[in-house]
């Protein structure tokens, strides 16, 4: 039982995830067989083995604990008392919350905007050049790590020692013959948030250049060659011909990073924890639900967060229905 | 789609295009190609400034985390380490500090290893049955219930989080690798579903009809016809999934909290960054080791990712 339950030695670990997985590929082998048991199998029958265990584990997972968050959002912190809208009217009118607002707009507008326009450009600026390859994956790396490691890469940049930036600031005073320390990058509101959102922006900014560098290679060949030898500039064919031609994939791009950027606490939560005026919706549910165990409050915020993203999925499904219909 | 050789690079575009008649003279097309000369000077320029602030600070910590000296990492910037006269101060200490017995990082490497793998395998095999019947499986309702999955997708997994701990407390599974392993394999399915079935589609319907009419059932079907096609989607969404598990944070945060039992990486870390704030010696060394698997990962895989990518979803 206890290896079941907890493992303490790497060995028993393992061992513990082999038995799970084990455990999965033989459920999942029983109901296989016994779906290729009958000789002619009813279609709802097929329908319901193939899609049970995904629509109920959604099921349990997604939809009924978003119900029961939606009505806890209209309880008080204890979760025993209906409260009506006050959680929500308290997220609207209370100083502190508003401040975590004001942050949530800045991440969800600042982000997407200048990691779409960062992307861009460098997905232009390096295409079709020697060293594309290269300079791509240098871009998408930070995809690759946690948003933990890249908050440790740039808090350590943002060290007021021997940070780079602090360093820089401090030599370039220096320049102009100003002695000076450098400040608490990170301490300083409103500031602060601005060097957070400098942070997610180098994590996603991979993520649009890899999209619209496609959609730029998916322009034909012709109109830019015709283009070119109508005498546009670089910076002409650019803002005329690129940009224009690639605008659904730049709306796809600024939304999903949007969404990303709301949803994500994990830059807020590692660097400041949320300190220092620098907190945002995601982070503040954390604090909330988890931290000061205000159930009602938490799962309001959590609301906010899906109430947000709603006319997103309304427009999601909407291109994917126009994008069947084409088909 | 892409144009492979190099004759089609804009700049070389114009001279090369010649013999076509055009509104240019020779002389204003020379001082075309002179302009984009320039500008492709000043695009390599602004170029390079973009990937050095997108690898320095990287770089930064990377070499930082090689250096000896704790007081030498307080007191100077990261680049006086590359003077040649301070080769001497590199060293694998920070890295032995941080898997040491005081710091456990080892520990906890296991332990993302171990959420990890369930949380990918898990997912994918359910996805896979799903996708299928979405794709191949004519039943009432099925496209409803696709767009009802797919919207599921950007459902903020923070809504769901309170009422699932409620409930593994009940069952008294919290903070054990079951419910890590569960959370992970149902907060990934609507994407694994949705891209999944966008590659499914894709396959003929001759090949599934087919086979169908030579009397295989959908078994027989899903796994003699789809699955050996599938093997490229499969490593889309593995990859997807795998560094999203392995670099997650909230949901490890809430359901395993920050036991050396169950903890991964990522938690650790996190924590040690509000604890031991300026200890850098430790956290570079622990960022590189949280690192090192998701980077060789995604370089290994980097061109299933970018399908995965372009085929339209990202998890957010």
């Amino acid at each position: 039982m206890d290896l079941l339950l907890h493992p303490e030695s790497p060995g028993d670990k393992l061992l513990l995830m082999v038995i799970a997985i084990a455990l999965f590929v033989v459920v999942t082998g029983a109901i296989l067989a016994l779906l290729s048991l009958p000789r002619r199998l009813p279609r709802w029958l097929a329908a319901l083995g193939f899609l049970g265990p995904a629509v109920l584990a959604v099921c349990f997972g997604l939809v009924y604990p978003a119900l029961v968050t939606i009505n806890n959002s209209l309880k008080d912190r204890s979760g025993s008392r209906y409260i009506g809208l006050g959680n929500y009217v308290q997220a609207f009118t209370e100083g502190q919350f508003l401040v975590v607002l004001r942050n949530s707009v800045l991440w969800v507008v600042l982000v997407p905007v200048a990691a779409t326009a960062l992307g861009l450009l460098y997905a232009a600026l390096v295409d079709r050049t020697r060293y594309e390859k290269l300079a791509k994956t240098l871009m998408f790396l930070p995809m690759a790590i946690s948003m933990v490691g890249a908050s440790i890469i740039w808090k350590f940049v943002y060290d007021n020692k021997v940070g780079l930036l602090s360093q820089a600031y401090v030599g370039v005073a220096k320049l102009f013959g100003q002695e000076v320390t450098a400040p608490q990058w990170l301490m300083n509101a409103p500031a602060n948030t601005l060097f957070l959102i400098v942070v997610m922006v180098w994590i996603q900014a991979g993520f649009a250049m890899t999209v619209l560098s496609a959609a730029i290679k998916a322009i034909p060949d012709d109109i830019t060659e015709a283009a070119m030898l109508d005498g546009l500039t670089a910076w002409q064919l650019f803002r005329t011909i690129t940009v224009p031609m690639i605008r659904p994939s730049i709306v796809v791009v600024l939304t999903t990073v949007a969404m990303t950027s709301l949803k994500a606490f994990d830059v807020v939560r590692t660097m400041t924890g949320g300190n220092y005026d620098t907190s945002v919706i995601a982070n503040e549910f954390y604090t909330q639900s988890f931290t000061n165990q205000n159930k009602g409050m938490g799962a309001a915020l959590a609301v906010l967060l899906f109430v947000i993203v709603i006319p997103v999925i309304a427009y999601n499904v909407r291109q994917l229905k126009r994008s069947e219909d084409v088909r | 789609m892409t144009s492979p050789t190099t004759a089609a690079r804009p700049t070389s575009a114009a001279p090369a295009k010649a013999p076509k008649p055009t509104r240019l003279t020779r002389a204003e097309r020379r001082a075309v190609t002179a302009k984009n000369r320039l500008t492709s000077r000043t695009a390599s320029g602004l170029a390079l400034v973009i990937a050095l602030l997108w690898t320095v600070p990287t770089f930064g910590l990377a070499v930082t985390s090689f250096r000896g000296s704790r007081r030498q990492i307080t007191t100077t910037g990261w680049w006086k380490a590359l003077w040649p006269s301070n080769w001497g101060d590199f060293s694998l200490t920070n890295y032995q500090t941080a898997l040491g017995s005081q710091n456990k990082l080892g520990t906890y490497f296991v332990n993302s290893f171990v959420v990890t793998l369930p949380s990918v395998l898990i997912p994918i095999t359910l996805a896979l049955l799903a996708a299928y019947a979405f794709a191949w499986i004519d039943f009432r309702g099925r496209n409803i219930l696709f767009i009802a999955v797919f919207s599921l997708q950007v459902v903020p997994i923070q809504v769901t989080m309170i009422p699932l701990l409620t409930q593994y407390v009940n069952w008294g599974l919290n903070g054990t690798y079951w419910v890590l392993w569960l959370s992970h394999a149902m907060f990934g399915l609507p994407l694994a579903i949705f891209l999944l079935h966008n590659f499914m589609r894709e396959i003929p319907r001759e090949l599934v009809e087919a086979a169908r009419v030579d009397g295989a059932g959908h078994v027989q079907v899903f796994l003699r016809v789809i699955l050996p096609l599938m093997t490229p989607a499969i490593a889309s969404f593995a990859i997807f999934q795998f560094l999203w598990v392995w670099n997650d944070l909230l949901v490890a945060l809430a359901f395993a909290g920050n036991t050396p039992e169950v903890a991964p990486l990522t938690a650790r870390l996190s924590d040690m960054v509000g604890s031991r704030g300026s200890a850098w010696h430790l956290l570079s060394a622990g960022a590189f080791i949280s690192m090192v698997v998701p980077l060789a990962v995604f370089l290994a895989l980097q061109r299933f990712f970018v399908r995965g990518l372009l085929a339209g979803s990202v998890k957010g």
